[in-house]
């Protein structure tokens, strides 16, 4: 089970910054057609907000990642007496 | 300690942290509950689409800030106490919903109105990110050890009950005003209530008592002296902070989210179902599922957290789609139209002058009632051509009203969404309040809850939305995020969570 959260710590590392990728391909992507072919539905502004909102938690998802390959979360605290 | 306080001392505790944390939720639902009416209030009157997508942002904003709230009330809590922390919140949220019912329109001060709502929001939602871990932390650090799970699952009860009393009096002053005056101004009531329900939670959480953990801590000289530094500088903490964020909050966050409001979003926008009709449903569902969040909350005291709550995340990554399927399905007229119609009453046709043109707008409404008890408006918009003539303009099918067995199937199934909802919501307080020391708990568990819920949770109707108004997307396209968000925290929870329980919290 160790091996396999560590192998996954890799995945988590990569899938943050490939998510982040995708968000942004899609933000110009959406943005480029508005006014055409949707309407007024897809501003910058609201792409602005998930951009924003996504990229501290694609950080915090690589730091998990990075936390899980380091072997952190081999042996979880028991109580909180350990943290 | 906690373990000698009696019984009735811990549902005297339960009952008013409950009752200004529900009437918090209160606060914070009727804005999406309302989205589409508010929508028309501030926004252009041809905004469209947009002006819905726009109403959710704002009201996605409360959302996105309450990770924010965590972190200042969080620290305030682990500083002054709970008590004081947690009565502020419900000051700052009470005064905010009450200034939002007193917003005046777009047409009255233009895009001012947003804005101010915006700001108001973000208020409600600072709150609301100190309210909730105030409340369940406080309930926790009173309950025995081998009770915990029970007794926090009845905090975790005022979320839904919360919305539960947004919906019925919205539902009740509509019915009372009519449709006409609910649009135009009656639906400020619900907002301005928020006053009077809030001046009576202030008064019994004055008469509450400092939690006795923290009253300890106090007393011993040991309180934190920075809980952000402690909770998020600390590496043992923090990835537990992580943990707690992608392993569990993140996939409960969607679940909780998809199940009661995207629902009734869905249910309203997409499938065009009649206002009270959507609501009804919800709130029976809400009625019939809600004291299992007890049940789930009490299991976990004898099995442990973790697979009940994952189990929810599954079940709910394996049905969302067929049931959102069977709410479009059982929505479709347009075939039974065909044959089974009893009678049509046509309502009186009215038109439009369009602005610096010869050419109007013709608008004609027919009321059907089908055989099998079903009835809906047929409306058409025409345009009156002064050269071409009358163009037809396409027909649109709106306010459905479900035959009644078809009403209760969709009430099953809104139940068996909200099942969920308990599974994964449930046994979460005792789960999060058992990962962090008393000095930083209030701190460390808030923001992972916050950011699963407010932001990835709050996010689902705003997302599913706007990913469903892509092109070549289908009506069920914005299912993907609430699914694909579970599985995430599905696979990391299995793998990485303990289901062991820290069962003394006292440190």
């Amino acid at each position: 089970m160790n091996t396999l959260k560590k192998f996954l710590g890799l995945v988590w590392m990569v899938l943050g910054p490939l998510t982040m990728t995708f968000l942004f391909l899609q933000a110009i992507e959406k943005v480029g057609l508005t006014h055409t072919d949707i309407e007024r539905t897809n501003t910058i502004l609201q792409w602005a907000i998930i951009l924003f909102i996504f990229l501290p938690i694609s950080l915090g998802l690589m730091i998990f990642g990075f936390y899980a390959w380091k072997g952190e979360y081999d042996r979880l605290p028991e109580n909180s007496e350990e943290l | 300690m906690s373990e000698t306080l009696p019984r009735n001392n811990i549902f005297k505790v339960i009952g008013a942290s409950s009752l200004g944390t529900l009437i918090e939720w209160y606060d914070f639902y009727i804005f999406g509950s309302l989205a589409v009416i508010i929508g028309h209030q501030l926004f252009p009157e041809d905004a469209g689409a947009s002006a819905l997508i726009n109403t959710l942002a704002i009201f996605a904003a409360g959302f996105i800030v309450r990770p924010f709230g965590a972190l200042v009330f969080g620290r305030l809590g682990d500083l002054i106490g709970r008590k004081y922390t947690f009565l502020l919140t419900l000051v700052l949220m009470g005064g905010s919903t009450f200034f939002i019912g007193l917003i005046p329109s777009y047409k009255s001060i233009g895009y001012a109105a947003p804005i101010l709502v915006l700001v108001l929001r973000l208020i409600q939602g600072l709150a609301l990110g100190g309210e909730y871990g105030g409340a369940a932390t406080y309930v926790a650090e009173h309950a025995p050890k081998n009770k915990r799970g029970f007794f926090t699952s009845w905090i975790q009860t005022t979320a839904t009950l919360g919305l539960f009393l947004s919906l019925g009096i919205i539902v009740i002053t509509k019915n009372i005003l009519g449709a006409e005056t609910f649009g135009d101004w009656g639906w400020r009531i619900p907002f301005l209530l928020s006053i009077v329900l809030v001046v009576v939670s202030i008064y019994i959480r004055m008469k509450m008592h400092e939690s006795p953990m923290f009253s300890k801590l106090k007393a011993e000289g040991n309180v934190s002296k920075n809980p952000l530094k402690e909770s998020f500088n600390n590496k043992a903490n923090f990835k537990m902070v992580l943990l707690a964020l992608f392993g569990a909050t993140m996939g409960q966050g969607v679940i909780w989210y998809t199940g009661q409001f995207y629902a009734q979003s869905f249910l309203e926008n997409t499938c065009k179902l009649d206002f009270n009709d959507s609501r009804y449903i919800l709130l029976w569902g809400i009625a019939f599922a809600t004291p299992f969040f007890v049940v789930f909350g009490a299991w976990s005291d004898k099995v442990g957290r973790k697979w009940i709550m994952l189990s929810g995340m599954l079940l709910g990554i394996l049905f969302y789609r067929p049931i959102y399927q069977v709410f479009l399905d059982d929505t479709d007229y347009t075939k039974i139209e065909q044959t089974a119609v009893l009678s049509s009453t046509p309502a009186p046709i009215s038109s439009v002058l369009i602005a610096d043109s010869p050419d109007s707008l013709r608008t004609t409404s027919v009321k059907v009632l089908l055989k099998n008890g079903a009835s809906f408006n047929k409306v058409q918009i025409d345009t009156v051509s002064a050269t071409k003539g009358i163009l037809p303009g396409k027909a649109l099918i709106k306010d459905k009203v479900l035959p009644t067995p078809v009403f209760w199937k969709f009430v099953g199934l809104i139940f068996f969404q909200i099942l969920l909802v308990t599974m994964v919501y449930g046994p979460i307080a005792a789960f999060l309040v058992e990962l962090f020391p008393t000095k930083i708990r209030y701190t460390s568990m808030s923001l992972p809850y916050h950011i699963g819920n407010g932001v990835f949770g709050g996010l689902v109707p705003f997302i599913a939305t706007l990913i469903a108004s892509f092109s070549g997307s289908t009506p069920l396209s914005g299912l993907w995020y609430p699914i694909g968000i579970a599985t995430l925290s599905l696979i990391i929870g299995a793998i990485y969570l303990s289901n062991k329980r820290d069962e003394s919290i006292n440190d």
